[in-house]
């Protein structure tokens, strides 16, 4: 039922005293909606609501044209005062003429009778950024509008939202942290075999060439032995290092054992080099290593199997040939490097005494 | 106890007794080496050992280090959020006292589980008042006593405030209002400012 049929039946029925009161009337609507206005038959406001009125200081409302200060977006065909009159009860869109940041939205409530047009208007959505452009009070709503409670949600939602995000932020760096611990070796700061077997399947599963690398320390258990386990650990640090300086960035290294190493050299083609690397390794490893007034003399054993001699290089296949190859280069007297060749396996397969494992200590 | 609650005592002990008295009284309690998440759940009995060890560390009663801290929660610049969102309760600190009843729903809306206790303001005549404290826990009345007390300074009212136990768990506060605008208060926009 519309305004208008309502007050026909109720001017059939008694006067309601209060419509006889254009005052009256007014300080309800101020006090009720007090972003509301009313325009006349010509398009003239009347009236505003005490906040509409605030958040347009410069000079009254009253007495200008309302499409002139406003533009409706929504309908579309209110252009004039007329189909304004018609858009009685529907959701209007508006925007202040000056300001098109500043949007409303709205319903018009016509009385065709007298002329009148009463329009209250909300900011929505935007209310956040009008609170602060116009700098409104909890004074500025009507007590029971629920905008303040939106706002307070607003920032508490946001205050709650931004303690999870450090929460999650804290928890990720934390897993973070977890995870390079389960993949690192704590006193060399090198990989562990986890990691290894990880990076082990990924190469094998990658085209790109690559070779497995096995180093054994020798004569280890002498300095452990002799000097204690500081020296030992002393001397693990150091290869680490020696490790770190002679490889590459791209070839990952790992302390799989006591005094175990293994490399896996990325896009290896080229034997004779990595031979050659492996030599440079155990001539630096040779080189004693100062502990306190004591040198530690230790050198190591170094065995490689490289994939491009195999047509699936499945990483168990590769890591127990080069286990084969380190374990001929302890045969031939330790301080050596071997290439895994299919020879050297069969010899291997066929002789009952030798087993392709290793012993910690030498 | 909710992490924030917990998170909040730990920073009011380290803001106002110092990083040193914080990691004692973390020691003396076994309390998390990171200190409290705020959004994490813990044991309640984790928060009473805390206040146990802060009482024993400072020599003060629990019921007194509980005023301050929720003197803290309002007056403290760390914790402006909270003071923010307080005094969306109202206008003036009378608004402010008749929107305590709707508090611990208004805090549910931004943390479901923060679990505060009930609250239910009585007007006894225009300026006296009696906020009944429900809780599951003793003594937060007490915390409620430090939060009147500064939302009364920050609205720049003046009150008279005594707290009294009822049972266990539930404490009476008596308000007395003596003067709404004693002094000018703090300044409180709707709009937050920006970070």
């Amino acid at each position: 039922m519309t305004v208008q049929r309502r007050v026909e039946q109720r001017g059939e029925a008694k006067a309601d005293p209060g419509l006889q009161d254009p005052d009256w009337t007014r300080a309800v609507f101020d006090r009720l909606m007090p972003m509301h206005l009313l325009v006349c038959a010509t398009g003239h406001i009347l009236h505003t609501g005490p906040t509409l009125q605030k958040i347009l200081p410069e000079g009254s409302l009253v007495g200008q044209r309302f499409l002139e200060v406003f533009r409706v977006l929504r309908p579309s065909n209110v252009q004039a005062i007329a189909p304004l009159m018609m858009a009685d009860g529907m959701k209007l869109h508006l925007s202040l003429r000056r300001d098109a940041k500043t949007a409303f939205k709205g319903v018009a409530v016509a009385d065709q009778n007298r002329g009148l047009i009463t329009i209250n208007l909300s900011f929505g959505i935007g209310i956040v950024d009008a609170v602060r452009r116009f700098n409104l009070t909890g004074a500025d709503f009507a007590p029971n509008d629920l905008t303040i409670e939106m706002l307070y949600l607003i920032e508490a939602k946001s205050a709650a939202m931004e303690e999870s995000r450090q929460l999650n932020t804290r928890l990720q760096t934390a897993m973070i942290a977890a995870e390079e611990r389960a993949f690192t070796d704590g006193l060399t700061g090198l990989k562990n075999r986890r990691a290894m077997d990880h990076l082990l399947t990924q190469a094998a599963a990658d085209d790109a060439p690559f070779a497995v690398m096995n180093i054994d320390l020798d004569f280890f258990k002498s300095v452990n032995d002799t000097l204690g386990h500081a020296a030992g650990d002393h001397v693990l640090i150091r290869v680490a290092e020696i490790l770190n300086a002679t490889l590459r960035e791209a070839d990952h290294i790992a302390r799989v054992g006591g005094d175990e190493f293994m490399v896996i050299l990325t896009d290896a083609t080229k034997p004779s080099h990595m031979l050659q690397t492996a030599k440079k390794l155990i001539a630096q490893i040779e080189t004693p290593i100062p502990y306190g007034d004591q040198m530690c003399r230790i050198s190591a054993s170094i065995g490689i199997a490289v994939s491009g001699d195999y047509a699936d290089p499945a990483p168990d296949t590769m890591s127990h040939d080069a286990d084969v190859a380190l374990y001929a280069s302890k045969r031939r007297g330790r301080a050596q490097a071997t290439l895994y060749t299919a020879e050297l396996g069969d010899m291997t397969e066929n002789s009952a005494t030798v087993r392709p494992t290793r012993r910690d200590g030498d | 106890m909710h992490g924030l609650i917990n998170r909040s005592i730990e920073c009011f002990l380290r803001d106002t007794y110092g990083q040193a008295a914080w990691d004692d009284v973390a020691r003396r309690a076994a309390l998390p080496v990171q200190g409290f998440e705020a959004m994490l759940a813990y044991e309640d009995a984790l928060t009473f050992d805390m206040l146990d060890a802060a009482s024993g560390l400072l020599g003060r009663g629990r019921a007194d280090l509980l005023e301050d801290f929720g003197t803290y929660l309002v007056a403290h610049p760390r914790v402006e959020a909270l003071r923010r969102l307080l005094r969306f309760g109202g206008e003036t600190f009378r608004d402010f006292l008749h929107s305590l009843d709707d508090l611990p729903d208004r805090a549910r809306l931004a943390v479901p589980d923060l679990g505060l206790p009930h609250l239910e303001l009585r007007d006894i005549s225009t300026d006296r008042f009696s906020l009944r404290v429900r809780g599951d826990h003793a003594s937060m009345g007490a915390v409620f006593v430090g939060i009147l007390r500064a939302m009364a300074d920050d609205y720049g009212a003046l009150v008279f405030l005594e707290a009294s136990a009822v049972s266990q768990t539930v404490e009476d506060i008596a308000i007395t209002l003596l003067e709404d605008r004693f002094a000018r208060g703090r300044d409180f926009d709707l709009s937050q400012a920006a970070p």
